[in-house]
């Protein structure tokens, strides 16, 4: 962003003064994540920087909350961590599928009532989460699945499958057809076509859905506030009453994890939506 | 070409018209098929259940349901004067039934709500029901208590008949029907629920706001940056967008605190006292700091995909035909962002009044939200047709919105990452 030479004084001033709002955006965004870093290895029980961190003494840093969260007694991270990765799994895989099959039929232009269809089916990522939520608790309190794995895993397929929708239909909208009518017209029945030739063509967008789903599942909590019961607690609800009552340091080791966690979730789907835009040849 | 061969057809001798529209209806089936299994599943699973909702926040068969014969032999008075007998003998006999099934304590409940006084009176009525002798209920029932004769009471008896209610809804807005049938406000320092809702609209638009005013310099400056500056400056957008909700208002929480790091970097350079820390959480302020760094990047990722498009030879165009900076900026620039600054907008503030967990971590008292409202109904006080009812307004305002941001952007435009 270098200036031409011949640039006036102020517009110069304006120029460093757009520059400095900027950094400061840019700061007011990403340092927020990085307190949590330093203070998970502290040494102390406190939540703020001890006058040893702020001199570096090794001795005011330790891995004391890390090993609190894995082996402390009553801890409930090791049942928590479980959970949550039991049902965001089942809860992608839930998504995934609905959600590609969906958007094939979306994709379609001879699909009926294509607006109607596709707002209903992204509301509840535009519903707030507190109405979805009761929502969902009354459907699953009928159905006799609250305070289930179930139930759980069908609400979080409510809350993903529009991320997973979106993606797809993007993906889809760049896809040349012709060539699954040349698969067609070979012989191929359309399973087949769709495995060998559609798949593997939208497969970036339907795996960057998926980690939107994912992420969803593994960070909700509103909703799971509503289902769950002792036996299915998750990370985001050991947080939420961790916050709630006492602020822990472990919980900042909790926090720690995670952020590396959504790192490299960040990197896979950057490298896969760069990879879908290449395939499909746009250029931005 | 003669008139017989008009139609065209195809090998098989149909006509292609019809032959290609049983072509389309196939294809339709078809698509609409791939669609069945998620719609239906959202159907029963989601849709339905919002209905549900619906039908909870109107409900009010309790009553009627308890008075059938009260209210059958109600429907021919008029309400002016004192009911005729048949309406007492009515009632006593349903009540006499509610007492020998023990509901006669949710009826006094049900029926206190409507007009108080109801609960002594039922009691007494109980105790000296029990002596009635058959025939003349009007007289037997005028002379237990001085209330029973009086007309406003079976007046009170008669707006429950209906099994529909929009109590739930008035209540939500802080308004009741009084017994005229008028609907009225709640007194002035009792206005809770506008209070909320004037607040929701408030943060989230003031949230709204905030992030336009940052949003729009960075996603301008993304936009702007050769790749490979602005790929990784995007991480600093981006990273923040997938990390967990709760983990980023932990942050929050660590650094706004009395004792937390914002606070200690004030005090290090003397803005304030040590012994005189500003509070920054439970309050307003924290609801605001930590929901606009939790929906900046839904604000910047639309206006960055809009920025991106505009080609930069515009504003060399506006600037050589002599427009200072400024002016180009104003009239070139601005205009053609204006549709990513509707979806930015609107995105963060559907997002921002719908917000739960970080106005009740970070809020405080001062600092929560219409949501934060219906959990506590929710959970707390178990009524559930009111939570039902607030929740169901708070979605017409969202679909309402949701609306306009499909007739602007079309949902089909929404990008993620």
């Amino acid at each position: 962003m270098a200036l031409p030479k011949y640039t006036e004084p102020h517009y110069r001033i304006w120029h460093y003064v757009y520059i400095f709002i900027c950094t400061c955006v840019f700061f007011f965004l990403i340092a927020p994540l990085f307190v949590i870093f330093p203070l998970s290895f502290n040494a102390e029980e406190f939540l703020s920087f001890s006058e040893g961190m702020k001199n570096l003494d090794p001795d005011a840093f330790s891995l004391r909350w890390y090993k609190d969260m894995i082996y402390g007694t009553k801890n409930p991270w090791g049942l928590a961590a479980k959970n949550s990765f039991i049902i965001a799994i089942f809860a992608t895989l839930g998504s995934v599928l609905l959600g590609t099959v969906a958007a094939l039929g979306l994709s379609s232009r001879h699909m009926p009532y294509k607006g109607l269809i596709m707002a209903t089916l992204i509301s509840p990522m535009i519903v707030p989460l507190i109405i979805s939520g009761v929502a969902i608790f009354f459907f699953m309190a009928k159905a006799g699945l609250a305070a289930t794995h179930t139930g759980i895993v069908l609400a979080h397929i409510i809350l993903g499958t529009p991320f997973v929708v979106i993606t797809v239909t993007a993906t889809l909208s760049g896809f040349d057809h012709s060539v699954t009518r040349a698969a067609s017209s070979l012989g191929s029945d359309p399973v087949n076509t769709f495995m060998k030739i559609t798949l593997p063509l939208i497969l970036p967008g339907v795996i960057s859905g998926g980690l939107f789903a994912f992420v969803t599942s593994f960070d909700e909590v509103v909703v799971v506030l509503f289902l769950a019961g002792l036996e299915n607690t998750t990370i985001p609800i050991q947080m939420w009453t961790g916050l709630r009552e006492q602020l822990s340091p472990t919980i900042l080791a909790v926090a720690t994890c995670l952020i590396i966690l959504s790192t490299l979730i960040l990197v896979t789907a950057e490298l896969l939506r760069r990879r879908s835009e290449r395939l499909r040849g746009i250029n931005r | 070409m003669s008139s017989e061969t008009g139609k065209i057809l195809t090998t098989d001798g149909i006509p292609l018209e019809v032959s290609l529209k049983k072509a389309e209806r196939k294809n339709k089936i078809k698509a609409f098929l791939l669609v069945a299994p998620l719609l239906l599943f959202l159907l029963i699973t989601y849709i339905f259940p919002i209905g549900d909702m619906l039908m909870r926040s109107v409900d009010d068969k309790m009553v009627t349901e308890m008075l059938p014969k009260t209210f059958k032999s109600m429907e021919k008075w008029d309400g002016n004067e004192m009911p005729p007998e048949e309406v007492f003998e009515a009632f006593y006999l349903d009540f006499q039934k509610l007492v020998e099934e023990k509901r006669d304590g949710k009826l006094s409940t049900q029926l206190n709500y409507t007009k108080n006084g109801f609960k002594s009176i039922l009691k007494k009525l109980r105790r000296k029901a029990k002596n009635f002798e058959e025939g003349n209920y009007k007289e037997q029932i005028m002379a237990v208590h001085k209330r029973w004769a009086d007309v406003e009471y079976w007046r009170a008896i008669k707006r429950r008949a209906p099994a529909f209610t929009s109590a739930k809804y008035l209540k939500g807005m802080d308004m009741y029907k009084n017994e005229e049938g008028e609907i009225v406000s709640v007194e002035e320092d009792r206005r809770i629920h506008r209070v909320l809702w004037l607040r929701t609209l408030e943060i989230a638009f003031f949230v709204t706001l905030l992030c336009f005013l940052m949003a729009y310099p960075i996603a301008h400056l993304l936009a702007t940056l050769p790749m490979k500056y602005s790929n990784l400056l995007m991480i600093c957008v981006l990273l923040p967008f997938w990390t967990s909700l709760l983990v980023r208002t932990a942050s929050w929480m660590i650094l706004l605190q009395q004792q937390g790091v914002v606070n200690d970097f004030f005090v290090m350079i003397g803005l304030v006292a040590d012994d005189n820390r500003p509070e920054m959480m439970y309050n307003k302020t924290g609801t605001y700091v930590a929901m606009t760094q939790i929906l900046l990047p839904f604000m910047v990722l639309p206006l960055y995909s809009v920025m991106k498009t505009i080609s930069p030879s515009l504003m060399r165009a506006g600037k050589s035909l002599g427009g200072t900076p400024f002016v180009t900026f104003w009239k070139v620039y601005f205009p053609l962002t204006i549709p990513g600054i509707g979806a930015g907008c609107l995105l963060v503030f559907i997002l921002a009044i719908g917000y739960y967990i970080t106005p009740a971590l970070v809020g405080g008292a001062s600092g929560t939200l219409i949501s934060n409202q219906i959990a506590f109904h929710m959970k707390s006080t178990l009524d559930w047709s009111f939570a039902s009812a607030m929740g169901l307004m708070l979605l017409a305002g969202v679909l309402a919105i949701y609306w306009v941001y499909n007739k602007l952007v079309g949902i089909d435009n929404i990008k993620l990452g």
